[in-house]
């Protein structure tokens, strides 16, 4: 099992001490992961994308609701760069506001997810024996349970609601980070320095969160990267079957599925957001899979 | 290995049973109830309609029943086709979905599990760059942009396909095809990187020594472990293509259970909402029983584990 704790390095010292010394292994990961161009093409396309989905809106004419009913659908021109959709909206709005509800939603159901996964797996990992056994057969048995129906049904019966949305997937996909954690924290626990750091007295709390955690940072953040696009996908897939976020409000999921419903005359409406929702999933898995070449963290799930 | 399997069993019908508590209680406590959305029900029509379905017991004794006739194999009325029960219903509609899985999974195991072996036999060769970067192109885009997409291109402007149904044989080429690739991928991933593992092995190397050609090596000595990552996918695998074909038949409106599913939860008809939900998670949970009993089939270090 490899951690990825520089025997030299065990407890994080304090930041500045870390900058001193240049060949830390955040600086080594630094390195390895800008020689991977992928990864660097789309860490460049995420900011891209985020800053033009969140400044982007401030400089357009036109606001996500806009009508145009003389208008119509029409095809990108020199007013509208993406064209309109059937009600005269300008879709390049549509596509940056939808923007920011992906891209929050996704992050916010990760934080959720992020929460729930370290908390529960460190504390399985730490304290193992029994209550691990019994920890860990829960989320096996939750693994095998059909989660996308059950959130599903929740979206239909309570109304589709954007705070439900994000709880209810971030439910759903926190254990897998639940079994890394616990793998992780497994593993380091054992080692030298959490024994000394016990040995003076430090109470589980203060172990789990200031020395075990810190070690384990590596695999949490390549899986809070790979757990984003799942998130992401999970919230398009729910307002494709008109589950999700509701109109007047964008999403990429809903620009997706309002676009597949008129490709026919106006193929324009599916082809942009399929192809800004597919490029910005593309730059955080190639991004996600670059930190986990550049941090060496096996890829094993357990 | 029969240990194993029993406890499995016992795990999977208690988890079975949570699910069909928590989805009975679930649906009488959610605002709305089958027979709100039908206009100007009197009343008395109405205390008739939940007398005849046995809606007006205590919801215990109501849940006993349905549990009591779900023994018998029996999932009980629909509430809003009339003259219809959930059974038959379920029965119209599995097929399809079953096909459309089926059919689905060959079509990823096809695409994904030669990918796979080749790129890792050819390691950093361009098949195995071109390969990764496909791989990861289709686990990023989604089945709901790839089937619009498809069906604009090969039914809309080539004319090859319908857009839509489910009646003749090409009517099945695009759909199985939309989901089928999104599998491809991550089983490809996992392919290669089982191979891989497996190829850098000392009694690979043996073999080789002893003269085995690199067929022989790559099919008689590495693909039985080279392929339990992929075993041990297939579960969750089965279950990703059964929970998406809710889109694809969306798209192509395919009339299977997906459809039906999000229909019955939007009609609040409990029976076939239950019923549909039963029929999934036994689905899944029996698949991933098969995954598991096949990964320790395959792998001795699990079974003796257990």
């Amino acid at each position: 099992m490899s951690t990825l704790v520089a025997p030299s390095a065990p407890v994080p010292p304090a930041p500045a001490a870390a900058l001193e010394r240049g060949n830390s292994l955040w600086h080594d990961a630094w390195l390895r992961l800008r020689k991977n161009r992928l990864a660097v093409f789309g860490a460049v396309t995420l900011i891209v994308v985020s800053l033009a989905c969140f400044l982007g809106p401030f400089f357009s004419p036109y606001g996500y609701e806009d009508q145009n009913l003389d208008l119509g659908a029409s095809a990108p021109s020199a007013q509208h760069w993406l064209g309109t959709d059937t009600l005269g909206r300008d879709l390049l709005v549509r596509l940056l506001y939808g923007g920011r509800v992906s891209l929050g939603v996704g992050l916010a159901a990760t934080v959720v997810a992020l929460t729930i996964g370290v908390v529960y797996g460190a504390v399985a990992g730490y304290f193992g024996g029994k209550l691990d056994a019994a920890m860990m057969r829960i989320v096996d048995i939750m693994y095998s349970l059909p989660f996308t129906i059950f959130v599903i049904l929740l979206m239909v019966f309570f109304g589709r609601n954007i705070i439900l949305l994000f709880v209810a997937i971030g439910a759903v996909e926190w254990l897998t980070m639940a079994r890394i954690v616990r793998g992780q924290v497994m593993s380091v626990k054992r080692m030298e320095f959490i024994e000394a750091a016990r040995s003076l007295g430090f109470g589980k709390r203060r172990l789990i969160f200031r020395h075990i955690l810190p070690n384990v940072l590596g695999p949490i953040i390549v899986y809070t990267t790979l757990t984003i696009p799942g998130v992401m996908l999970l919230e398009a897939f729910l307002s494709f079957l008109g589950l999700g976020v509701q109109p007047p409000m964008s999403s990429w999921g809903v620009l997706i599925k309002d676009g597949a419903e008129k490709m026919e005359e106006f193929h324009w409406l599916l082809i942009f957001p399929g192809t800004v929702f597919s490029l910005t999933l593309f730059s955080l898995n190639f991004l996600g899979d670059g930190l986990r070449d550049a941090l060496d963290v096996r890829s094993s799930k357990d | 290995m029969l240990r194993f399997f029993a406890s499995r069993l016992l795990q999977s019908l208690l988890a079975l049973l949570v699910i069909i508590t928590a989805t009975f209680f679930m649906l009488r406590f959610v605002p709305g109830g089958p027979f709100t959305a039908e206009k100007a029900v009197t009343p008395e029509i109405l205390r008739n309609l939940e007398a005849h379905y046995g809606l007006d017991k205590p919801l215990w004794h109501q849940y006993f029943d349905y549990l009591g006739s779900l023994a018998k194999g029996d999932f009980g009325p629909s509430f809003k086709y009339p003259n219809r029960t959930v059974n038959e219903i379920l029965g119209d509609k599995l097929p399809v979905s079953i096909e459309l899985g089926a059919l689905s999974l060959l079509v990823a195991l096809l695409i994904g599990l030669p990918l796979g072996i080749l790129a890792a036999v050819r390691r950093n060769t361009w098949v195995d760059y071109w390969g990764s970067t496909l791989g990861m192109m289709g686990i990023s885009i989604p089945t709901f942009v790839v089937g619009p997409l498809l069906v604009l291109a090969f039914a809309i402007h080539a004319g090859w396909f319908n857009a839509s149904g489910w009646y003749t044989i090409s009517d099945r080429v695009l759909p199985c095809l939309v989901l089928g690739i999104a599998y491809a991928a991550p089983i490809g991933r996992l392919t290669r990187g089982g191979m891989l593992e497996v190829l850098n092995q000392d009694f690979i190397r043996t073999a080789r020594a002893k003269g085995a050609t690199e067929l022989r090596v790559v099919f008689k000595h590495s693909l039985r472990g080279g392929l339990l990552p992929v075993v041990s996918f297939l579960g969750p695998a089965i279950a990703g293509i059964l929970t998406g074909s809710f889109v694809i038949e969306t798209i192509f409106q395919i009339p299977g259970l997906g459809r039906e599913f999000v229909n019955s939860a939007f009609n609040r008809d409990y029976t076939l909402v239950l019923g549909t939900v039963i029929l999934y998670a036994g689905l899944i949970m029996a698949l991933n029983l098969a995954a598991d009993l096949a990964q320790a089939w395959m792998n001795p270090k699990v079974r003796l584990e257990g």
